[in-house]
């Protein structure tokens, strides 16, 4: 077996330039390179570099892939996938870099081992294999900066919908989006308790206009955040109630405790300003015109 | 063995607890405070907790149960400067304070005191709900 294989090294090495020269047509023939979303040096750089380092580990144990001569080539496709996730490829482009490969590779193979069909079928069925591994690395690689770039949008998705606003001196608003769940619930009311400690708030209005739908575990989160407020000294009200989630509440049974509600963000103003003795009244000239 | 202070001003007796609370210290607590309360006649208590970092399942039981031990003795208790961390450990722990009216700062505690004592306006909003 370790002869064999090092007779894909030696091919390798052999027509290095040929089909570094071959593979890049082959890329450019199945798309990769007319969207200009990767240049052909840059192409023609990537698959240089991939030839030599596979060659480079093809020396070794040819059989186990997750050996440290591979680790150069593995650190190298996956830093090619997450390039590609950053310039939009697609998951089966991407594989495609690798697979599109075998066409010129096994050109060669026939050209050396033409007169004997048994060392080309071996060798044929290596480099098969040798190569779908490669690509399946490839695609794990994709899907795994793929998951990285979702789960950095949910974190800076979580801070973003959770912004504390001074209404008036002394009266805090929350406005709350999408779905409230436990972890979501914790970092809202850290960062409004610790808003009302810094600007000594009295009052904090938690507006649930953008949260499409209540059910018992959002409303105990709820009630825990208005607690928790209480606790410190701080009123608290709830509003944006819509009339389907007030039915809601109703149906399953959640008791608010003596909660204010209010129905629009205005009116929870509005009683906020006259509990801290704000008194609103309109200009008579504003009245007349 | 150190004990912390009770402080009295006027009507009012002041707790304020400026160190890390250990077991012992807050079962002396709740016998020097109830003791003081019916000795003085105190008609309103405000403990500040603003210094407190962290509380233990016995130590957030032990400050709701002095505060509600203080409104059994008629003394309207006040709940000064409670940290966001402790606030959210109570409300984890389940203990709600009810009963115990709360406020943000010792000043502002000192004028719902005074506010409660003023007769007609009697208790304030938060302290109802």
């Amino acid at each position: 077996m370790a002869i064999v294989q090092s007779q894909i090294a030696d091919i390798l090495k052999k027509y290095e330039d040929d089909l570094v020269a071959e593979w890049v047509r082959e890329l450019k023939a199945s798309g990769s390179g007319k969207e200009s979303r990767i240049s052909e040096t840059e192409l023609f750089a990537q698959a240089k570099e991939f030839i030599s380092l596979l060659q480079k580990a093809a020396q070794g144990d040819g059989q186990n892939t997750n050996g440290p001569e591979w680790r150069a080539i593995t650190n190298f496709l996956s830093e090619v996938s997450k390039s590609r996730v950053m310039q939009g490829f697609a998951s089966d482009e991407t594989a495609t870099f690798i697979f599109s490969f075998k066409k010129p590779l096994f050109a060669r193979l026939r050209t050396e081992f033409g007169h004997d069909a048994d060392a080309l079928a071996d060798e044929t069925w290596l480099t098969t294999e040798l190569l779908d591994k490669m690509g399946l690395l490839t695609v794990r690689a994709f899907q795994r900066a793929r998951e990285e770039v979702i789960n950095r949008q949910q974190e800076e998705l979580l801070e973003l919908s959770t912004p504390v606003v001074k209404l008036w001196s002394g009266i805090l608003a929350l406005p709350m989006i999408g779905t409230l769940d436990s972890a979501r619930t914790q970092i809202v009311m850290e960062s409004l308790l610790q808003s009302i400690v810094e600007t000594g708030s009295e009052t904090a209005i938690i507006d649930i206009t953008g949260v499409p739908t209540v059910d018992t575990l959002v409303a105990q989160h709820l009630l825990k955040t208005v607690t928790a407020i209480r606790l410190m000294g701080a009123d608290c009200i709830i509003s944006g109630v819509r009339p389907q989630i007030a039915q809601t509440i109703v149906h399953l049974g959640v008791d608010l405790q003596g909660v204010t509600t209010k129905a629009t963000l205005a009116d929870a103003l509005a009683i906020a300003l006259k509990r801290s003795g704000f008194v609103i009244t309109r200009d008579a000239v504003a009245k007349r015109s | 063995m150190d004990r912390i202070p009770i402080l009295r001003m006027g009507e009012f007796l002041l707790v304020t607890i400026q160190v890390d609370m250990h077991d012992q210290l807050a079962v002396s607590l709740q016998d020097d405070l109830t003791a003081k309360i019916v000795k003085t006649g105190a008609k309103g208590v405000l403990i500040d907790i603003s210094a407190l970092e962290m509380v233990d399942s016995f130590i957030g039981r032990m400050i709701a149960n002095i505060s509600s031990m203080s409104s059994v003795l008629d003394a309207h208790t006040v709940v000064v400067g409670m940290q966001p961390a402790v606030a959210i450990t109570l409300v984890e722990l389940g203990l709600s304070l009810r009963g115990v009216t709360t406020a943000l700062s010792v000043d502002r505690g000192m004028h719902l005191l005074r506010r409660a004592m003023g007769g007609e306006e009697a208790a304030d909003v938060r302290g109802q709900e």
